[in-house]
């Protein structure tokens, strides 16, 4: 690994990184403490965008809850929807038709990929080169108007009901996704020459930013940061949920552990996704949408619940307690970014300042999840 | 099979309730209750078996005792009456008895009896000084294989302390800021419990139930 400090002088001073600097996309601030340009000590300070989901879920119904779960993160609204549909129905019961897993599906991994492209853009962007961002927008625009068209929304979706969906989706919104697939599968070999293989890059990102598996499992680091740091750790395989089972897609693992690890983790499970979109779409059956016989009362009996999906970020978890009224007695949202961020205290310990930003970005933070 | 191996080393900590769960049901497999004296050692034992930390959180149980007092007396209650019907009812059917045997029918007696039985399920009342408990969980996972196990952690509310577990597992310290935030659950030995997601001058805890904003 590159040089850290060797102290020559017991001199540092303070640089506050954020709460508003380009490089930390949102608010987030990390106090450093600062030995010429290499971090002594390095304190995230969280809050800046907090907004207290968790006492919003305490005062409205299980339904009105829905929409603040695309507002968390909003580059992967659809993978929160979808965990907290799924907590619901395991606490209810509720049966879900085929069809509307199977849209749940293609819709979810169509968002992935275009929360994968804008943290491609801006990662880029954050290490100096401008015009990915620009190819990454042009694609991800795609994704949205293909979303837009079944969701209502570009990005801050609720567009998942306890039991299915709110609408089906039609033939031109098929044809779109497997025009998309297409598209996307050409785009990749580019990318990869355009800014993969750049020598620049791969000096920036390469044996840089160290994050050991031991450290992600002290930390609770899941999703492409743990496994770019070798564990094989995805909630889709991990701990199946909606119709993944019947699709058939590879987990990418990298085992250097650097910020390279995280970028090709990412890259790689574009193409996953694209994989896992074409087989949904063969596979997608006719029916209801909705159950037959779908509660109009949202009631889970006494208990309480866990539920787990894969974000883009991570494995989310979220846990309700019911007393068995219309209201939430307890959402605890857990946050994949949120765990992941923890590991920056300690990963960038001795680094030079550039590094460590480049070590920030391959974390892929969204702040308003961190915050909730 | 992991599962097995963690509960046979958690059922060995002190006074610990372990019980599996449906995972169908409940999403996690192994509920695990200790006394906040042995959860350093329950937490050393899942550390040890190489699980990885999901998150910390809390639960505020106001009105549980309350209304479990209230609910046994309700069930009391329910039995007396249920009883006292029961006899009023045996007594009718006497007298009916009776009256069909062309006897003289003597009806104020099955009334008075009533009456009588209900008041006795009164003396669960003095409920005034119990105290309601915070409750801290922990989730755990693992990596390799599937096994979501959950420890639960009981205090009081006037007086809520629980070791902490963040030299054990580093993400603690997020974790029981964040629940010292929202429930102000102290954390015993964690060394900079100041808050995180609030302001840093917040001296309130906005999750428990009878916080007003």
């Amino acid at each position: 690994m590159r040089a850290y400090a060797q102290s020559t002088c017991n001199e540092t001073f303070v640089l506050n990184l954020g709460p508003q600097h380009p490089a930390t996309h949102g608010v987030l601030r990390v106090k450093l403490t600062m030995d010429g340009e290499y971090i002594v000590e390095a304190e995230p300070v969280l809050g800046y965008i907090h907004r207290m989901h968790e006492k919003m879920g305490e005062n409205r119904t299980w339904l009105q809850f829905m929409p603040n779960t695309g507002r968390m993160d909003y580059l992967h609204a659809l993978a929160y929807n979808h965990g907290f549909v799924c907590l619901v129905e395991r606490a209810m019961g509720i049966e879900v038709p085929e069809r509307a897993e199977y849209i749940r599906v293609i819709t979810s991994e169509l968002n992935r990929i275009s929360s994968h492209l804008l943290w491609f853009g801006a990662y880029i962007l954050d290490l100096g080169g401008f015009s990915p961002l620009l190819y990454a927008f042009d694609d991800r625009e795609q994704i949205l108007d293909l979303l837009e068209s079944v969701t209502g929304s570009r990005l801050t979706y609720s567009y998942f009901r306890f039991g299915g969906v709110c609408d089906d989706i039609d033939e031109n919104f098929v044809a779109g996704a497997r025009a998309f697939v297409t598209r996307m599968r050409e785009r990749m070999p580019m990318y990869h020459s355009l800014v993969t293989k750049n020598i620049i890059l791969m000096k920036r990102l390469q044996e840089i930013g160290p994050i050991s598996a031991e450290m992600c499992r002290k930390y609770g680091a899941t999703g492409p940061v743990a496994r770019g740091s070798g564990i094989d750790f995805d909630v889709r395989k991990h701990e199946p949920y909606s119709v993944y089972p019947n699709l058939d897609f590879d987990i990418p693992v990298y085992t250097e552990c650097d910020s390279m690890a995280r970028y090709m983790v990412r890259m790689d499970e574009i193409l996953q996704s694209l994989r896992i979109i074409e087989q949904a779409l063969d596979k997608l059956p006719e029916g209801p949408i909705m159950p037959p016989k779908a509660p109009k009362v949202i009631k889970p009996p006494k208990g309480d619940y866990y539920q787990a999906v894969e974000t883009a970020r991570g494995s989310l978890g979220m846990r309700a307690v019911s007393d068995g009224t219309n209201t939430p007695y307890r959402l605890k949202l857990r946050t994949p970014g949120y765990s992941n961020l923890i590991v920056f205290g300690e990963a960038c310990r001795g680094m030079l300042l550039p590094d460590a930003l480049a070590l920030l970005g391959s974390l892929d933070l969204v702040i308003p999840e961190i915050d909730r | 099979m992991k599962l097995s191996s963690i509960k046979q080393h958690l059922e060995a900590v002190p006074g610990a309730k372990v019980q599996e769960t449906e995972y169908s049901k409940k999403g996690y497999l192994l509920d695990v209750a200790v006394s906040p004296e042995h959860l350093v050692e329950a937490v050393t034992i899942v550390d040890r078996e190489g699980f990885f930390i999901e998150t910390i959180t809390g639960v505020d149980w106001l009105g549980e005792k309350e209304a479990a007092v209230k609910e046994a007396a309700a069930k009391a209650a329910a039995i007396a009456e249920a009883k006292a019907k029961a006899a009023a009812a045996k007594a009718a059917k006497a007298a009916e008895e009776a009256a069909a045997a062309g006897e003289e029918v003597p009806p104020p007696a099955p009334v008075e009896a009533a009456p009588e039985a209900a008041p006795e399920p009164a003396p669960a009342a003095p409920a005034s000084v119990q105290i309601d408990d915070l409750e801290a969980v922990y989730d755990f996972n693992r990596y390799d294989e599937f096994c979501r196990v959950v420890i639960r952690v009981r205090t009081p509310r006037n007086n809520p302390v629980i070791p902490t577990i963040s030299h054990i597992y580093q993400a603690a310290h997020w974790h029981e800021r964040e629940t010292h935030d929202f429930f102000g659950i102290k954390f015993a030995g964690h060394p900079y419990l100041v808050p995180l997601l609030l302001p840093e001058d917040a001296d309130f805890h906005p999750l428990l139930k009878d916080f007003n904003s």
